[in-house]
């Protein structure tokens, strides 16, 4: 390995055969030199892929400022979609549509088709849609409240009301789960009566994620989720995402190439509102098809 | 992770013993501009003169009060006598304060939480919402005994008779414990309003958007998030209510008569209580000073007493509550600020 190369923050455990990724063949000199990420643990692809949402020619406004521009995309579950881009790419916004939070922004206009397993989500209540398609924030923000309390708004209401609701054994074994599922439980377990807002930002942003799984949805939108985050708090959360994969579609906008390379299967490069590039991973990294993603990737802008 | 858990065991706390170690000095006003000093001199002399006029009222009535305060009094009712020994004790003015705090702040609480909720969380259309605010800009502005009139010509209509008293050939006293009650509720509305609307703007928008990507509706997250995260300024908002209702006296003597103890009307417990008429500790104070009657400026002096360790006990609770909340604050300055009572905000 080139000794000049930054380490790896941390290598992802997860199934993988005993393979390792060849040297890039330096066939771009630019590329391949310029591109600081290390040789990813090739992962073994997942067994089950199957698409859960389309886009489709999707264009998006805030007023009279398109910042989407006919980008068509499919979101599988089985792997892991990263989007990335400069700032004010369109990426951000591209994520908040697939569970129709940009309609909370006065002024958002739309065009184009989104599919959630083949049903048109501006077709499904908003909220159920939401409860299908949840999402993950830039910053943790947990609700402030107790643990246990932040899991289990997330969760559908069911038998019961009120006081006697929250103790229900079925809310208490789903809210274990979804820690468990966030790899949060065995830091938490001993008081989830605690408020969540004493723990620490990568506990709190792996409770946001525990919340967003207790909807038991089938895709996990993720904004940027690490950046606020210290190195060993992201490689958690790198690690959880990966092993997700396989019982949800994620997605996730990241403006950390090297987390992409290391998480992702799928990366999809916007630049000004339109789709650039969509392919594997190693397809987008290592041999970039457009001139503008190979600048991008390289660092030339952004 | 702190990064104290990263650091090596044996990692030296402070320096070694004897090394020098330098601290910045005291910055010395000598060395600011003239009108910076007389200014810092000014703040000063404004500051402390402050602090001993609150103390000289607060000792004084506590001389005063102290002096005169007896068990006896909370237990006996007010009696007309011209001599201060047997005109009893301020037992009534005390249930009556307790009646009419409890009264107004039931029907100002929903309505001004529900108020400054919709202010904050809807206000939408945008020329609705503004009237409200003026509307309630103008209810803080007015002075207590104009709106105390004005409820007095709305209690005196012959269909709100079963609130009152009323005579046999129809007219209706329009003075009764909920008439002031509802009065009360009006002047103390403001206050809630505000202290709801303006913690629900201080919640940040990531709480409101973390709860919609759940699919939780805006009711659900008001009621469920938002409301829950504010209860301290809401608790703060209801506190300075009271405080608002119990030391106001013009809607007392205007809307709850004349007499100092509770005079029911017919025999339903509660209820003819209610519809009947009494005082309260304010309106004691100015009957028996010698600003009122004058027949027992003593018993007005331990009533005054009494009504200020309240109003005091007051202002500490919302002191601890606006510290004691969850949620991330601002500074001690704008904590303190909103003790003061509702004022108009000039900033917009």
């Amino acid at each position: 390995m080139d000794p000049l190369m930054p380490p790896p923050v941390r290598r992802i455990q997860v199934d993988r055969d005993p393979f390792v990724a060849p040297p890039r063949a330096a066939t771009n000199g630019a590329v391949a030199t310029a591109v600081a990420t290390p040789p990813r643990p090739t992962r073994s692809p997942s067994a089950h892929v199957r698409e859960r949402m389309r886009i489709e020619s999707v264009w998006l406004a805030y007023g009279e400022n398109w910042v989407v521009r006919d980008v068509s995309l499919p979101v599988r579950q089985g792997e892991v979609l990263a989007m990335i881009g400069a700032s004010g790419s369109g990426k951000t916004t591209l994520l908040r549509s697939l569970n129709r939070l940009t309609e909370i922004t006065a002024g958002a206009a739309r065009a184009g088709q989104i599919t959630l397993d083949g049903q048109d989500i501006h077709e499904l209540e908003v909220n159920d849609l939401r409860r299908r398609v949840t999402m993950v924030f830039q910053q943790p923000n947990p609700f402030p409240m107790s643990i246990f309390d932040n899991v289990a708004y997330a969760l559908a209401e069911r038998s019961g009301r009120g006081r006697r609701r929250r103790r229900s054994p079925q809310i208490e074994r789903a809210v274990s789960e979804a820690l468990h599922r966030a790899g949060l439980y065995d830091e938490v377990s001993g008081d989830l009566e605690r408020s969540a807002l004493r723990l620490s930002g990568g506990q709190q942003q792996r409770l946001c994620i525990a919340r967003s799984l207790a909807a038991e949805p089938e895709v996990l939108l993720l904004d940027e989720p690490c950046s606020a985050l210290d190195p060993i708090s992201t490689a958690t959360i790198e690690e959880l995402i990966v092993s997700l994969r396989d019982s949800v579609a994620i997605v996730i906008v990241t403006h950390n190439l090297q987390q992409a390379f290391r998480v992702a299967d799928h990366v999809a490069f916007m630049h000004l509102g339109e789709l650039v590039e969509y392919g594997t991973s190693e397809q987008v990294f290592d041999h970039p098809a457009m001139e503008r993603t190979r600048d991008y990737i390289s660092g030339a802008f952004g | 992770m702190s990064a104290a858990g990263l650091a090596p065991a044996g990692l030296a706390q402070s320096p070694p013993p004897g090394t020098a170690i330098a601290r910045a000095p005291r910055e010395r006003t000598s060395s600011w501009p003239l009108a910076d000093r007389i200014g810092y001199v000014l703040c000063w002399t404004v500051g402390i003169g402050l602090c001993l006029i609150a103390l000289a009222i607060v000792l004084f009535m506590f001389f005063k009060g102290i002096a005169y305060l007896r068990p006896s009094l909370f237990v006996q009712s007010p009696a007309p006598s011209a001599v201060q020994s047997q005109s009893g004790g301020f037992l009534d003015p005390i249930e009556g304060t307790l009646i009419v705090a409890v009264l107004g702040i039931a029907i100002a609480a929903p309505v001004g939480i529900a108020l400054g909720t919709w202010l904050a969380e809807y206000g939408r259309p945008r020329a609705l919402a503004r009237s409200v605010e003026s509307a309630i800009e103008i209810i803080a502005g007015a002075p207590s005994v104009v709106l105390a009139l004005f409820g007095l010509l709305i209690f005196d209509k012959g269909f709100l008779g079963f609130l009152s008293q009323s005579a046999a050939g129809g007219g209706v006293y329009g003075r009764s414990f909920f008439a002031a009650g509802a009065v009360m509720a009006v002047l103390a509305l403001p206050l809630i309003v505000a202290s709801t609307r303006e913690a629900l703007t201080r919640l940040p928008d990531h709480l409101r958007e973390a709860s919609h990507a759940l699919g939780r509706t805006r009711v659900t997250t008001i009621r469920r998030v938002l409301l829950p995260a504010i209860r301290a300024d809401l608790a703060t908002g209801m506190t300075l209510g009271i405080g608002r209702i119990i030391g106001d006296t013009a809607i007392i003597t205007i809307l709850l008569g004349t007499f100092l103890d509770l005079e029911p009307v017919g025999h339903a417990p509660l209820y003819g209580t209610l519809r009947g008429t009494g005082s309260t500790l304010t309106s004691y104070i100015f009957a028996n000073s010698p600003a009122g009657e004058g027949s027992a400026p003593q018993k007005a002096y331990a009533a005054a007493f009494l009504l200020l360790l309240v109003v005091l006990a007051l202002n500490g609770i919302v002191t601890w509550l606006s510290g004691g909340s969850d949620v991330p604050r601002d500074g001690r300055l704008s904590r303190a600020f909103r003790l003061i009572p509702y004022m108009p905000d000039m900033s917009r």
